[in-house]
């Protein structure tokens, strides 16, 4: 990826992005749906948007996504 | 188990973030001991809408986030204040030997933040952009929330982004040259 495109990406925000306070609260519901294959992003669009494009919560995401994994939960 | 599961998730972050040893463990110990808490104060929220343990496992993750944010503070490898503007082209991958084509454009980002952003928007976006200051760490700094930090940054951005667009920068065709 070249510094434009970098840029660029950095600086695009989606009017979608429901924030943090809304993707953390429904995290749990969000990571269920993800690890038994479900539709999740067409379901809360919101959400996966801003997962994308927050770190530290897509952090938390892949966190709790591999927490439920390696527990055998999935 | 909740320890098991605040340890698993330390290390998982843990080579970004430098926390082994006898460091994991305390941590590890601290956020499932916060994480409990949290659990018992708030079970009367759980409506089933996932199982009971994803639910709970949220919180030791969340513990974990907020206590590596903290655990920044405390071998910072720079001021979060300083405005070094030199470290932009590196953050964002730009070629040193073309400068030439980014010099402009840079500049005009520099301008930008300096002219379109609020004083907060602008030590949001000099601490996690030129300073690389993790959010979570930078909520512990500011004494503020996750979603409040975020917003601000998201509310630069766009800022920033139209303030460019305006002037001719960042179009389509000039974002597709390598």
């Amino acid at each position: 990826m070249n510094g434009w495109t970098s840029l660029d990406r950095f600086l695009r925000t989606d009017p979608r992005d429901v924030g943090c306070a809304e993707a953390i609260a429904m995290l749990h519901v969000y990571v269920d749906l993800v690890a038994t294959g479900a539709p999740v992003q067409e379901r809360y669009p919101g959400i996966a948007a801003h997962l994308r494009a927050c770190g530290p919560c897509g952090e938390d995401f892949e966190g709790l996504l591999a927490t439920v994994e390696g527990t055998g939960q999935s | 188990m909740l320890v098991r599961a605040a340890r698993r998730e330390i290390a998982r972050r843990g080579p970004h973030q430098q926390i082994t040893g006898p460091e994991l463990e305390d941590l590890a110990y601290q956020a499932a001991r916060d994480a409990l808490l949290a659990i018992v104060q708030k079970i009367g929220q759980f409506r089933s809408e996932s199982r009971f343990t994803t639910w709970a496992y949220k919180f030791v993750v969340f513990e974990v986030s907020a206590k590596i944010g903290r655990h920044f503070w405390r071998n910072p490898a720079r001021s979060p204040d300083a405005e070094d503007w030199d470290r932009l082209p590196d953050r964002f991958g730009f070629d040193p030997a073309r400068e030439s084509e980014w010099r402009d454009l840079l500049g005009a980002v520099r301008r930008a933040v300096e002219t379109e952003l609020t004083p907060r928007q602008r030590e949001v976006f000099v601490a996690i952009v030129l300073n690389d200051v993790p959010l979570d760490a930078l909520v512990v700094k500011l004494g503020s929330n996750r979603n409040a930090i975020y917003k601000t940054m998201f509310d630069a951005r766009r800022e920033l982004r139209a303030a460019l667009g305006a002037n001719g920068y960042l179009n389509d065709e000039k974002s597709r040259r390598s």
